[in-house]
């Protein structure tokens, strides 16, 4: 696949945004996107315009036979190839096709689950790991969705202790025999194969390629869930399930690697998915609070619901921003190297595992976005937005998944902070560098007029803000040393700071690139942007503060306090201003404007 | 067997349309284009011939660059050929005329096109193709057989089913129902990007009529609740229909 044309080949460090000064690193935005992309996102579109939603109700009335009409058309038309190579049959596309096509998948919760755990946890682990005759046998079937796969990790005693694990793996001539339960398998009631992890001889983590028919392979009844009630969840039960030897994936003892790799690649296509899914709820809440009125005016013409329309757009904006640029920091690395590469796999696993910062922020960001356009999509529906009748009942309970699987979003939080605490400590990150420079900055911060272009002061902002959150961290490490990520408040402080830092120059960078290249919603882009600097930068100067007085007191707190305040010559905008204009935009389009595919 | 479809682009039935400052034209301004979704049924239709009868599929479509977009997806649907006439044309007499004048000579036995194009509803172009080449016609097709030569169509009528054969060559409209149109492939659009639409001007002898004006239907006026008990209520109905509404 040809590369895109934003496309840079500056490889990026992950966790490198928070020591860069801003627009020095390498972006892709959406609006880089190739017209080739962008129509196989328009053919995701048809087909969940035209298949999916329309069997809505059905779905969520957990009709599997259904689910699995529908993944084995989407298998039809190659949805379920994306990321499969050529030489097993699969498209080989890059993995902004795959964000593309995801985002217009996630418009119905129950189904997006399924091909998700389908085409991305279920088969992945085959397409990096396999042995050349496991991806020969299996890869081609699941590309047309002749097979279906599933991913089975968890167990009741262990989740986000996924290495805790009970079930067993014993050799027993040319077989392995496997005892143990799976919990909360998604697609157990129908996939055909499961990617399952066990430990070989109680010891050693690995994982097995196991195919429904296997003797000794059952599953449990459906769970009764909160939400996405259509995708199926059940136990896999493993009872002297006997496999062919060649059915171990990648090394005995080297599980870890498949399942982490493989969660990394699960988050940061599950927090462009929630961005998916909030682009319908916000178009369904446009129209329901332009058509209702109260006090004989639309509900969109109050302040308070217009306050509710632009944040979620701009969230929306936001989480675009953040999602294509850690795609294409991961799509530029994984062309580094090709399948043709005899251990292709592993260098393409690595490439990904470079951006576990960035992918973690994705999830957790774009779960935490979801959640709260859900719950105001509900509030802006009044009592309606109570009543299963109407539609953002069902995606406030479907989203609410997001922040438990995949991670759940506080195991996220500390491996956000803890990574890039792990790869200063390793040297991988300048960060002593960057704290030592700042500490000199003190005396002589960065001043507004040092930047310039249409965006100048929020880039001040951000600068800001990443002198704010090194202050604070640093000292953190400095206090606490070793036992700081036992303080799991405290960690949990310097991830939120990173997210917003993240997040904040994300949408910088891309609506600088808007304005100056004159796009059509260039202007909506600053206000989103700016909108989003003025609130996220007092949330990081909060942190920031109140991260120093979980670590310090007295004078010392008062010391690091005064550093905090060199950085916070920041003044915000009216934000009721740009809201007020952002809603007004919205209300005559008719939805969020910047249309990417 | 040769079948050419003509694809019109039109503004998508969703988009919120605005007039132009020239009082007479559509604002192109974030204006969705897609192609009219009586010509899917047309190109389904040609691709299900060439599946079962091994023919080749040219799609054509006349007006401006932005036009390639229908084609190309015509071309992932699985259509051989693509030809843009390059025209600004808008009355059906001109845009036929091109059409027909490109195609003549060009040896196809089957044209399809769809009954109308959303939007303007002229259902104009197929007829006028035909009796512009003098071949048989069939308009608003539910239903199409193409035998040795000859062909089958069936029309929904008031209260029936029309069924009218003729020799090809021959123009067919389509109608909703014909066929289901399927979903392009990612393949089909990988394959797509490899072949290339010819450009051709497709300047026409101006048309016998020209529009004038567009305007948008006046806003509704605001809703009115009726008071009182359903009884009252019904009574107060009644009498709006009649002394206001003037239904009876
Ligand atoms: C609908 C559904 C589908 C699923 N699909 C799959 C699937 O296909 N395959 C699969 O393998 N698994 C699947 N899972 C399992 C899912 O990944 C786990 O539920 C998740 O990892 C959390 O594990 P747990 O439920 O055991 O919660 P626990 O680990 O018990 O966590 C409970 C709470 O404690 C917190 N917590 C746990 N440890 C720490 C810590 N060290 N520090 C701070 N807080 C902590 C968690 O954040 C959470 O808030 C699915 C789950 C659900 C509900
Ligand atoms: C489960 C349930 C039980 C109920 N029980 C009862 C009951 O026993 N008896 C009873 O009488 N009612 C009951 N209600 C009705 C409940 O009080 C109303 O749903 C509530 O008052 C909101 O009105 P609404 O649903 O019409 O929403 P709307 O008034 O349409 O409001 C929709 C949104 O617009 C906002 N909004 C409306 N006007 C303005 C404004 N001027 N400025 C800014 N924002 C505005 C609202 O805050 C809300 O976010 C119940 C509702 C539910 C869902």
């Amino acid at each position: 696949m040809a590369a895109e044309n934003a496309s840079t080949t500056e490889i990026v460090q992950g966790g490198s945004f928070l020591l860069t000064p801003i627009g020095q690193l390498p972006q892709f935005t959406p609006e880089d996107l190739s017209d080739d992309s962008k129509e196989f996102g328009r053919a995701a579109r048809d087909f969940i315009e035209g298949e999916v939603l329309p069997r809505d109700e059905a779905i969520d009335k957990l009709d599997l036979p259904l689910t699995i009409e529908l993944l084995r058309k989407a298998g039809e038309i190659g949805l379920l190839s994306i990321e499969i190579p050529e030489a097993y049959e699969g498209l080989e596309l890059d993995k902004k096709s795959s964000l593309l096509v995801l985002e217009e998948m996630s418009k119905q919760g129950s189904f997006s689950v399924s091909y998700g755990a389908c085409t991305g946890i279920g088969t992945l682990p085959i397409v990096y790991f396999g042995t050349e005759a496991q991806k020969k046998n299996y890869l081609p079937k699941l590309a047309a969705g002749e097979l279906l796969a599933a991913y089975a990790l968890t167990e009741a005693g262990s989740g986000s202790d996924a290495m805790g694990a009970k079930t067993t793996a014993v050799l027993d001539g040319d077989s392995w025999v496997l005892n143990g339960t799976k919990m909360w398998i998604t697609n157990a009631g129908f996939a055909d194969i499961f990617c399952t992890f066990a430990k070989v001889d109680g010891q050693h983590f690995s994982c097995f390629i196991i195919e429904k028919d296997d003797p000794g392979l059952s599953t449990g009844s459906e769970e009764h869930k909160l939400g996405i009630k259509g995708s199926s969840t059940r136990t896999l039960i493993l009872e002297n399930c006997r496999i062919p030897k060649d059915r171990l994936l990648g090394e005995i003892g080297k599980g870890h690697k498949i399942a982490f790799g493989i969660l990394n690649i699960g988050r940061f296509k599950l927090g462009a998915g929630c961005i998916g899914g909030a682009k319908r709820v916000i178009e369904y809440t446009l129209k329901y609070t332009s058509e209702r009125h109260q006090f004989n005016k639309p509900l969109n013409s109050f302040g308070l619901i217009q306050q509710k329309l632009a944040d979620m757009a701009t969230k929306i904006f936001v989480g675009e921003a953040i999602n294509w640029r850690t795609i294409g920091y991961i799509d530029d690395a994984l062309s580094q190297s090709s399948w043709s590469d005899p251990d292709a796999g592993a260098k393409k696993m690595q490439a990904i595992d470079e951006f576990s910062i960035e992918a973690s922020i994705v999830k957790v960001w774009g779960s935490e976005a979801l959640s709260w356009i859900a719950d105001e999509s509900v509030q802006c529906f009044g009592g309606y937005g109570f009543s299963a009748e109407y539609p953002p009942e069902k995606v406030y309970r479907d989203c609410r998944i997001n922040r438990i699987f995949e991670g759940t979003n506080e195991i996220n939080r500390l491996l956000i902070a803890g990574t890039l605490l792990k790869r200063a400590m390793k040297g991988e990150l300048p960060m002593m560098q960057f704290g030592q420079q700042v500490a000199k900055e003190i005396s002589n911060p960065p001043k507004a007029a040092a930047f310039t272009g249409p965006v100048a002061r929020l880039k001040h902002g951000v600068e800001l803000s990443k002198r704010q959150c090194m202050l604070a961290s640093g000292l953190a490490v400095q206090v606490l040393g070793q036992k700081l990520v036992d303080n799991q408040e405290v960690m949990a402080r310097m991830s939120n700071m990173m997210m917003e830092i993240y997040a904040m120059e994300s949408a910088v960078v891309r609506a600088e690139r808007m304005l100056e290249s004159g796009h059509r919603w260039a202007e909506i882009a600053r206000d989103f942007t700016e909108l989003y600097v003025n609130e996220a930068w007092h949330r990081v100067h909060g942190d920031a503060r109140m991260l120093c007085a979980d670590v310090t007191d007295g004078e010392g707190l008062r010391h690091a306090l005064a550093g905090i305040k060199a950085f916070a010559e920041f003044h915000p905008t009216s934000c009721a201003r740009l809201r007020g204009r952002i809603a007004s935009q919205l209300i005559q389009k008719g939805g969020y404007p910047v249309e990417i595919i | 067997m040769k079948i050419l479809v003509a694809l019109k682009q039109v503004p998508d039935t969703e988009t919120r349309i605005k007039v132009a400052a020239d009082g007479k034209s559509i604002d192109p301004a974030d204006v969705k284009w897609i192609t009219s979704p009586y010509d899917e049924y047309a190109l389904e239709e040609a691709i299900r011939l060439k599946e079962s009868k091994a023919a080749e599929v040219t799609v054509v479509s006349l007006g401006s660059d932005s036009a390639k977009d229908v084609l190309r997806n015509a071309l992932a649907l699985g259509a051989d050929n693509a030809v843009l006439l390059k025209s600004e044309a808008s009355d059906p007499l001109a845009i036929a005329s091109a059409l027909a004048a490109w195609a003549k000579g060009k040896g196809f036995d089957l044209i399809l096109a769809g009954n109308k194009g959303i939007g303007g509803d002229n259902a104009s172009v197929g007829p006028m193709i035909a009796e512009l080449l003098d071949i048989a016609q069939a308009n608003v097709v539910v239903k199409l057989e193409i035998g040795d030569g000859t062909f089958r169509a069936e029309r929904e009528i008031e209260g029936g089913t029309e069924v009218i054969e003729g020799k090809l060559p021959a123009v067919i409209t389509a109608q909703k129902g014909l066929n289901e149109p399927r979903y392009a492939s990612l393949k089909g659009i990988m394959g797509a990007k490899k072949k290339t639409i010819e450009e051709v001007d497709g300047a026409a002898p101006s048309g016998s009529t020209s529009v004038v004006g567009m305007v948008m239907p006046p806003a509704r006026p605001e809703g009115r609740k009726l008071d009182g008990e359903p009884a009252q209520q019904a009574a107060a109905l009644l009498s709006a229909l009649k002394d206001e509404a003037k239904i009876f």
